[in-house]
């Protein structure tokens, strides 16, 4: 069994709401130094019976197919 | 004149599209349940709106692969009609059928009101009862409208009259108040390149008969229905 993490950021140039709504949310409370917010997703995958040297291309082949959306997302694996 | 109505879990509009096609336009409607993998030789698919899937990981992102989609695909391939509003419109972008995204709306809110529209220059066959700068008022009710593309791929679609309508004021003229969503461009629906499959956010079915407020909606499925004169 390997573990897998994946974050999904959107791109530069997206603009993200949500993070922004944040962001206005942290000043309020004080804190000031909360320049940029920017939200994105973490997903952990669990996979049963894959070849080791294949995890990362096969969590790659994931992440292009359905996980992320290149249009406005970037993805980025960790472990694997 | 046949008209098929794409049915995912979480659809929530397919009742108004049907109703609209069937009792209102006089089409003969067929639903089609996502598992299945015959589209009833339509003249015209319509994807309607909802949350198919609970719009998890994203809206649209799931349904893009029901079995039903690949007859779309093929369907498409073949010269066939799409329309797709809202959540429709969601699902024709994870498909890459259309270009672009559509993100959460900027002030952050699930906006439900009625908004205006104008028709833009187009070549699209399914506007062509319409006439450029003719504005309709039409409701939307999405938390996840915000059109987004690239600039490259926004020149494209203006240069090659894809971008079929802008959210405008009441006059017609396109300003931040009245672009609900933050759309880049005021975008509120496009087309492919051969102007065959077309998605829009504001919901047409919901505005088909005076008694519900409107029948904005009304003329723009009359016109989209106007390609059947042409395949029949």
């Amino acid at each position: 069994m390997s573990k897998v993490q994946v974050i999904i950021r959107l791109k530069n140039g997206v603009l993200d709401p949500q993070g922004k709504t944040a962001q206005h949310a942290l000043q309020a409370l004080g804190f000031q130094e909360a320049a940029q917010v920017r939200i994105g997703k973490f997903i952990e995958l669990e996979l049963d019976g894959a070849n080791p040297d294949q995890v990362n291309t096969r969590v790659r082949e994931m992440c292009e197919k359905l996980l992320a959306n290149p249009v406005i997302e970037d993805f980025e694996i960790l472990g694997g | 004149m046949r008209v098929s109505v794409l049915l995912f879990p979480g659809s929530n509009c397919d009742r108004d599209a049907i109703h609209a096609f069937e009792a209102v336009l006089g089409a003969e409607v067929n639903g089609i349940w996502h598992k299945e993998t015959d589209l009833k030789n339509p003249d015209l698919v319509f994807i309607p709106g909802g949350f198919s899937f609970g719009d998890y990981l994203r809206s649209g992102a799931i349904a893009r692969f029901s079995p039903i989609m690949e007859q779309v695909q093929a369907y498409v391939a073949r010269g066939g009609y799409v329309m797709g509003v809202c959540n429709g419109f969601q699902i024709l972008c994870e498909m890459q059928l259309l270009p672009g995204a559509l993100l959460t709306n900027k002030p952050i809110k699930f906006l439900c009101q009625d908004v205006f529209v104008r028709v833009e220059p187009n070549q699209s066959p399914m506007l062509q009862k319409l006439t450029p700068g003719q504005v309709l008022r039409i409701p939307i009710a999405h938390g996840m409208g915000q059109y987004f593309a690239d600039e490259a791929t926004l020149d494209r679609l203006e240069g090659e009259g894809q971008v079929l309508m802008r959210y405008c004021s009441a006059e017609g003229s396109l300003d931040e108040a009245s672009n609900p969503n933050g759309s880049l461009r005021s975008i509120a629906g496009i087309c492919n390149a051969d102007g065959r499959v077309f998605g829009m956010m504001p919901h047409p079915e919901r505005h088909v008969e005076a008694e519900l407020g409107s029948e904005d909606g009304l003329i723009l499925l009359d016109s989209v229905l106007g390609i059947l004169d042409r395949v029949n």
